[in-house]
């Protein structure tokens, strides 16, 4: 019988109990704000002998996935966390653990990438990580933040993808909330004991790793098959988190509405601005506007149909981007929408912001303001494109 | 109170701004509600001015914005006064409550504080020096908030204390923190 604890911790703390009660067998982690707290944490756990994981204190992110690599490679369930820059020094590693299929998780507390400076958040880390064959989730709380952290290592293994499960850097990382922690043999149930299909240390089934594919059709095989593995795990999340949700009460969706049933103007967006953006639409609900928002948990593979289908009875759409395609004609979510609406043959109005950049407030009163400018849309207005939100 | 409480904590780093933040919040918590307790991240030195956020509620809590207009406004330093608009965005009916020797009527000149606003004062350092032998007057002002706006129980404050001290504090401890919340509630000026 699955028992949940009510606690009010960080989310990072969340996180870090996420992590121990998984327990991987190996994390090799570098710290960076803001997601030195989970490592921390989780250092205390082992050192605590609470879990058994072989943790290793690299010496830089490029390292740690480099480690990462290894240890899945050897058959190992495997873990990090990191942000920001230390994401942006992983890169070289990221499509590689993708590539080779390791079931890698890592999560990202989404924070800005320099110049200038900045450790507050937005996505521009994670954005720029959204190519390369990872399965990537936005959580809007620290609840969120558990629940797919869990669902992650289940992710990983059964589709042999890396997942990275991402939460907002201070705003969810390190405020404190209320929510529910499952007791720890539930969630040692509900992941299993790791079954690689493929391990270097199996000297009576020899695997090559990490080989060389230049001639032939070999190299293109091979990242067909990655994209259909990242297409097929779709159904595979849904499913996981539907599985998850049987024992917490917490339901999964890819796609998750409020206010939906009979929007004419619906805003969409990633991560913790969801729940700003739900108040302010539940505020003018009450005042007969017929209004409605839209988050994604699911990021990478792109729910398209899921969400064309949700905003097909809009007259306008607000895509809020919290990082810049810098050239493109939009943010990442927002061209992401207009390729899933226009695939669909759906045709809604458009209009992207890109907002909350570098942990810049987001005020209700923008989020008002976006309605506002929606429903002059909606009545013929201009769209004059991509608005930076408060500025 | 159905509706959302916010409160912003103005101190300096060192004073427990933070724990006080989160004191109020699990206090709430305590009584089965929802809540929310954040710093605001900027430059962690001992004695650089800081602020921090608590939100409470019955619902759960969506918005995470940073509280521009809160209810009530508590600072614990009043050194602050001088360089701090501590008032800025305070809701009409708010109230501040001030760490400080001085009667409220005198802070609400300082402050330049609006007839509407409740204004409330504590020594609350000196009740903090007194009974927990240390300058740290986040416990303390916890008892004078509640009794300036009753937005958790007085008794859950106890309870809540007890809950987390209980289990790595001396009995000696325990009490100094119970006495000073009890000493802030009863010695509090409060004025409007």
């Amino acid at each position: 019988m699955a028992t949940q604890t009510t606690v009010s911790e960080t989310g990072n703390s969340f996180v870090a109990t996420a992590y121990r009660q998984v327990a991987p067998e190996a994390l090799f982690a570098y710290p960076i704000t803001p997601q030195t707290t989970i490592v921390e944490e989780f250092a205390r756990y082992v050192a605590n002998g609470k879990v058994k994981t072989e943790y290793v204190t690299v010496e830089s992110e490029h390292s740690a996935m480099s480690a990462c690599i290894g240890s899945a490679a050897a058959g190992a369930r495997t873990m990090t966390a990191t942000s920001s820059q230390g994401l942006a020094y992983m890169w070289e590693e990221l499509p590689i653990a993708a590539g080779l299929r390791l079931p890698i998780v890592m999560v990202n507390t989404n924070r800005a990438i320099g110049a200038p400076i900045n450790i507050h958040c937005d996505h521009s880390d994670v954005m720029a990580a959204r190519d390369l064959g990872w399965v990537i989730l936005f959580a809007e709380n620290a609840q969120e933040a558990y629940d797919h952290t869990i669902m992650a290592i289940r992710i990983a293994e059964e589709n042999d993808l890396p997942v990275m499960p991402s939460l907002d850097g201070f705003i969810t990382t390190h405020s404190i909330s209320r929510g529910e922690i499952m007791d720890d043999e539930t969630v040692t149930k509900f992941v299993g004991v790791h079954q690689p299909k493929h391990s270097m240390l199996d000297s009576d089934n020899p695997t090559m790793v990490g080989g060389f594919s230049t001639l032939g059709n070999t190299y293109m095989n091979i990242k067909k098959a990655l994209r259909d593995a990242i297409d097929a795990s779709l159904p595979s999340i849904k499913s996981i988190g539907d599985e998850w949700a049987a024992q917490t009460g917490r339901s999964f969706d890819h796609v998750e509405t409020f206010g939906m049933e009979d929007a004419d103007e619906a805003i969409l967006v990633l991560g913790s601005a969801a729940g700003n953006v739900r108040a302010v639409t539940r505020k003018l609900r009450g005042e007969g506007r017929k209004v409605g928002m839209v988050k994604l948990r699911t990021y990478r593979p792109f729910p398209a149909a899921e969400l064309a289908d949700v905003l097909k009875g809009c007259k306008s759409v607000a895509v809020l981007d919290r990082s810049d395609s810098y050239g493109a004609i939009a943010g990442p979510l927002a061209i992401d929408t207009m390729a899933a609406l226009f695939k669909a043959g759906v045709d809604v109005k458009v209009r992207p912001y890109i907002y909350g950049l570098g942990g810049a407030d987001v005020k209700l009163e923008f989020i008002e303001s976006v309605y506002d400018d929606l429903a002059d849309l909606s009545d013929g207005g201009l769209n004059p494109g991509l608005t930076y939100l408060g500025i | 109170m159905s509706e959302l409480t916010e409160i912003r904590w103005h101190a300096r780093a060192g004073q427990g701004a933070v724990t006080a933040a989160k004191l109020v919040a699990e206090t709430a918590m305590y009584e089965d509600r929802y809540m929310q307790a954040m710093p605001e991240y900027g430059p962690e030195r001992t004695g650089a001015p800081l602020k921090a956020f608590t939100r409470i509620s019955d619902q759960p809590i969506e918005v995470c914005n940073n509280i521009e207009n809160p209810g009530i406004v508590v600072v614990l330093d009043e050194t602050l006064l001088s360089s701090i608009d501590v008032l800025e965005g305070i809701e009409p009916d708010g109230a501040v409550i001030v760490n400080t020797t001085e009667p409220p009527e005198e802070m609400r000149k300082i402050m330049k504080a609006p007839d509407t606003v409740t204004v409330a004062t504590v020594d609350a350092s000196g009740i903090a020096l007194d009974t927990i032998k240390r300058d740290i007057p986040n416990t303390p002002i916890v008892g004078a908030l509640v009794k300036v706006r009753p937005i958790v129980g007085r008794e859950s404050v106890d309870g809540q204390l007890l809950k987390t001290f209980g289990k790595k504090f001396a009995q000696e401890m325990i009490d100094a923190n119970l006495e000073s919340v009890q000493r802030a509630y009863e010695e509090v000026l409060i004025d409007g």
